[in-house]
């Protein structure tokens, strides 16, 4: 019996990897469009040449087109991963295998993550079978402050998994940028502002030589930053130090600013809302984990939405809390709202952090993680409330072209779906 | 964030916080040991804990899943003086004098359980003045204790009880030595000392570790074991010494050999963590040369392959529901593994080895059972709950006193807002003994920890 189930198995893997999109409607299903907006029952959701063309309730299916019955399922776009490390890893402790730390490289800030993509990766087939359709990802900073510059990239079955190269910069003040920097926050802010003003030296032609700290392709890099044609993510928890990020404005007016984690982000909510900055925070993070992070809270995300910052779930990578675990984590801000006291999100606005929010922070509003028209066709068809534990999807489209769910996992599921060795090895089982 | 995350993987996970892992599911009573010494001697640091008081309460018309597998709608729950004294249906008589709490479209559990824990001893701030977990300058140190590590101050606590309704827990010492030590066995109760934490009555256990930590531990620094084969030979040889002092009079005091002696009289538990079932095949079998059993193999996320031989040996799988690649032995980690353990008739235990996921077990219990419904092996909700209460409390020892909700036993209570295998639930009230300790409702019954007064946030819903 367990033959039958691997042959099927394979088949479905060999012939994915050469599909195209297809035109299809998905009918009757509870849709949700990632918008913010509440699910919709016994709705529609049209795609063609690879795009979303209708979402909603009262569409009609164009004549002719290929309908899946959504009967029982809810369809949501497929989840976007800001944050992560998809792509950059196989093993975490393996270091061969992982390119996610350039603590011995000899640059920073023009690192450029897209160069490192495999979109063979395990972990993007996991995260596939999961609904995560779209993620930007970007190395760990552990030698310089600057952690290089992030991509945006797909999860589908083929080898264009680079979406958007150098969609932005990551910097790291606070306790960690402390420590790279010489051991206090004070030399962290002082390696910022070096490296700006030496970026500012280079684009002018005034930079010299013997008086630079960082490498010319490194200057060259930041040009983008502080010309805000790129985005500068800003890795802080403290309130003090997420305050001290958005007066750079004052020197610096034309960064473009992402604040990542801040785990105090409530306690200067309304400054962060004030400043238009958007932020990409863990979703339920509430220890105090470090002396940054006292006021940390799982209503962190609510109070901030509350007082209107706009807020994506990010940073959920490796194995343990992977990009796949990111509708549990919106769940739970969901749940939250049911608690005294505590602030959570409709179950509408915690599919945006996951979806619609984080595709705008990056850079692609209306494109990814949202269900509407002109949208991409990355739709994810679940076999129940996306954002329940118990609910997985059932099928994923990424460009409108459907996705093997199988990998690794799935298949050793299958190979030890029973012990029986009677006949032969669990080595031919496959 | 996250990437601070992945660092610890490297780090800290993989080899600090890391898991041990024990073995047993019958369980000896603790109490042949104590009998051999003097209390003092036999039994040092003594649990000091005593049930806060609590008013005769009864649990009305909730669903409510008592631990050991069975559920009843619309059930009634009576405890008073610390114990429960009733489980049934709406038929069920309610004494006189008992708070009546109306449970209607909510759930009772067991309290909850995390067999695999190092809240106190890896303590949230979590510095390096904090880092309690491995006496990591020598492979083999059994004789230390976790409970000498844990900082009963540490806000993690609170957590666990606020949002995993964790009532009991067991704190265990890291993985990075072969033999880690002693664990401690804890009531989730705050109080100024660990011997108030102490669980009365609890056996000890005892933290194991096979596979990469040990000898990347050890052998990075130029000493065995260097190897897999390295770790098995300092082990038996740890073991044939062991036995060699259980064998005599023991009359001289050998902290590291008086705890392997409890673990082969079968007074101490053996809690080994172990992933790569090849390895555990082979941890078996040095258990039945030294003559002891395992009682669970902790992070076993390779246990599916050999759910057969963990029933056969009687040893539990205390595990997560779906990590995985973070580490080699953890590359074949797949979300089925409870139920196929399940399906294999072997004992499961959901576990955290982490200061957030303890805050989400029946999550992470509910993702492992989605997943096995998904391949076809359906397991009942009230067995998903007792992966989180009754087995966890067998593998410890402690299934005598709590793990469910029967007469007699302790009143460690969860009501639920909601079904406690949907993400969407919390917990509302906790009982231990009992003893109300946190209620949604009321911000007095919150713990905050010495740490957290005067801090930002002190006090607020966590």
């Amino acid at each position: 019996m367990m033959k039958r189930t691997l042959l099927a198995a394979s088949a479905a893997l060999a012939f994915a990897s050469s599909a195209a999109a297809q035109d299809m409607a998905v009918t009757n299903a509870t849709v949700a469009t990632g918008d913010g907006s509440a699910p919709i029952e016994n709705a529609t959701v049209v795609v063609r040449g690879g795009q979303v063309v209708a979402a909603g309730s009262g569409v009609t299916v164009p004549a002719g087109m290929q309908t899946i019955d959504g009967s029982g399922r809810w369809v949501t776009p497929g989840i976007f991963m800001p944050l992560t490390d998809l792509g950059l890893w196989d093993v975490g402790a393996v270091s061969n295998s992982n390119d996610s730390r350039a603590g011995d490289a000899r640059f920073n800030a023009a690192l450029d993550a897209s160069t490192a993509v495999n979109y063979a990766s395990q972990h993007i087939a996991v995260s596939r079978g999961g609904g995560v359709t779209r993620a930007t990802i970007a190395l760990s900073p552990s030698d310089s402050i600057f952690a290089g510059q992030g991509a945006a990239i797909d999860l589908g079955a083929d080898a264009n998994a680079v979406v958007a190269p150098k969609v932005f910069q990551m910097v790291v003040l606070g306790e960690a940028g402390a420590r790279i920097a010489g051991g206090t926050r004070v030399a962290a802010f002082a390696e910022f502002a070096n490296a700006l003003r030496e970026a500012r030296e280079v684009q002018s032609g005034r930079r010299v030589a013997e008086d630079s700290m960082l490498g010319r392709t490194d200057a060259e890099a930041l040009g983008a930053v502080i010309d805000g044609q790129q985005k500068l993510y800003v890795h802080v928890e403290r309130a003090s130090d997420i305050l001290s990020v958005l007066d750079l404005k004052k020197t610096y007016p034309r960064l473009d600013l992402v604040l990542v984690s801040v785990s105090e982000g409530w306690m200067v909510a309304r400054q962060i809302a004030a400043s238009g900055v958007p932020v990409i925070a863990d979703a339920i993070d509430n220890l105090p984990s470090s002396f940054e992070q006292l006021g940390a809270t799982q209503s962190n995300v609510g109070r901030m939405v509350d007082a209107g910052v706009k807020v994506a779930i990010g940073g959920l990578s490796g194995g343990i809390t992977g990009p796949r675990t990111a509708p549990q984590f919106a769940g739970n801000l969901v749940s939250l709202s049911k608690l005294p006291r505590a602030s959570g999100l409709t179950w509408g606005e915690a599919l945006a952090t996951i979806t619609s929010i984080p595709a705008e922070i990056s850079g692609f509003g209306g494109k990814y993680g949202v269900l509407k028209p002109g949208a991409a066709g990355d739709v994810v068809i679940w076999d129940g409330d996306p954002l329940e534990v118990s609910s997985a999807p059932v099928r994923v489209f990424i460009d409108g072209v459907e996705q093997p769910l199988d990998n690794h996992q799935t298949r050793l599921r299958e190979r030890y779906r029973d012990l029986d060795e009677s006949q032969l090895p669990k080595a031919y089982d496959w | 964030m996250r990437y601070r995350a992945l660092t610890v993987l490297g780090g800290a996970v993989a080899l600090a916080a890391c898991s041990t892992g024990s073995s047993g599911q019958s369980v000896q009573s603790a109490s042949s040991a104590a009998a051999t010494a003097s209390k003092s001697e036999s039994a040092p640091f003594p649990s000091t804990y005593r049930r806060y008081p609590g008013a005769p309460t009864a649990l009305v018309g909730a669903t409510v899943y008592d631990g050991k597998g069975g559920m009843i709608e619309g059930g009634t729950v009576l405890f008073a003086d610390g114990k429960v004294v009733g489980i049934g249906g709406s038929d069920l008589g309610i004494p006189a004098g008992y708070t009546r709490i109306d449970g209607t479209g909510k759930f009772v559990t067991p309290g909850i359980i995390d067999i695999h824990s190092h809240l106190g001893n890896y303590p949230s701030p979590s510095v390096q003045a904090h880092s309690d977990g491995n006496e990591a300058t020598s492979p083999m140190t059994p004789q230390v204790w976790a409970e000498h590590s844990v900082w009963p101050q540490d806000p993690g606590f609170s957590r666990a009880m606020a949002n995993g309704g964790i009532t009991s827990l067991q704190i265990l010492p890291g993985s990075a030595n072969l033999m880690g030590g002693r664990s401690a066995t804890l009531k989730n109760v705050p109080s100024r000392t660990v011997q108030g934490m102490k669980f009365p009555d609890a056996p000890y256990g005892f933290k194991m570790a096979c596979g990469e930590n040990p000898k990347r531990v050890y052998g990075g620094r130029g000493r065995m074991p260097s190897t897999r084969m390295g770790n098995f030979a300092v082990n038996r040889q740890m073991w044939l010494d062991a036995k060699v002092y259980a064998d005599g009079d023991r009359k001289k005091r050998d902290l590291a050999k008086e705890t392997l002696a409890g673990v082969l009289d079968g007074d101490i538990l053996v809690h080994n963590h172990c992933y790569r079932a090849d390895e555990m095949a082979l941890v078996m079998d040095m258990a039945k040369e030294a003559g002891y059993r395992v009682s669970t193999f902790h992070h076993a996320v390779e246990a599916y392959k050999i759910g057969d031989l963990l029933k056969e040996n009687e040893v539990c799988s205390a595990i997560w529901a779906d990590w995985y690649g973070f580490k080699m032995e953890s590359y074949d980690g797949i979300p089925e593994n409870a139920a196929l353990l399940q399906k294999e008739g072997a004992c499961v235990v959901i576990h955290s080895d982490d200061d957030m996921g303890i805050q989400r077990l029946n999550q992470e219990a509910a993702k492992a059972q989605a997943a096995g419904k998904r391949m076809g092996i359906d397991i009942s909700d009230a067995t998903v709950i007792s992966w989180i209460t009754l087995n966890a409390a067998k593998a410890m020892g402690i299934d005598d006193q709590t793990g469910s909700l029967e007469d007699g036993k302790m009143a460690d209570v969860v009501l639920w807002n909601g079904d406690p295998l949907s993400v969407y639930s919390r917990p509302e009230k906790v009982w231990v003994d009992g003893a109300l300790l946190f209620d949604a409702n009321d911000p007095k019954r919150r713990p905050v920890s010495d740490f957290e007064l005067g801090q930002p946030g002190e006090g607020d819903v966590k």
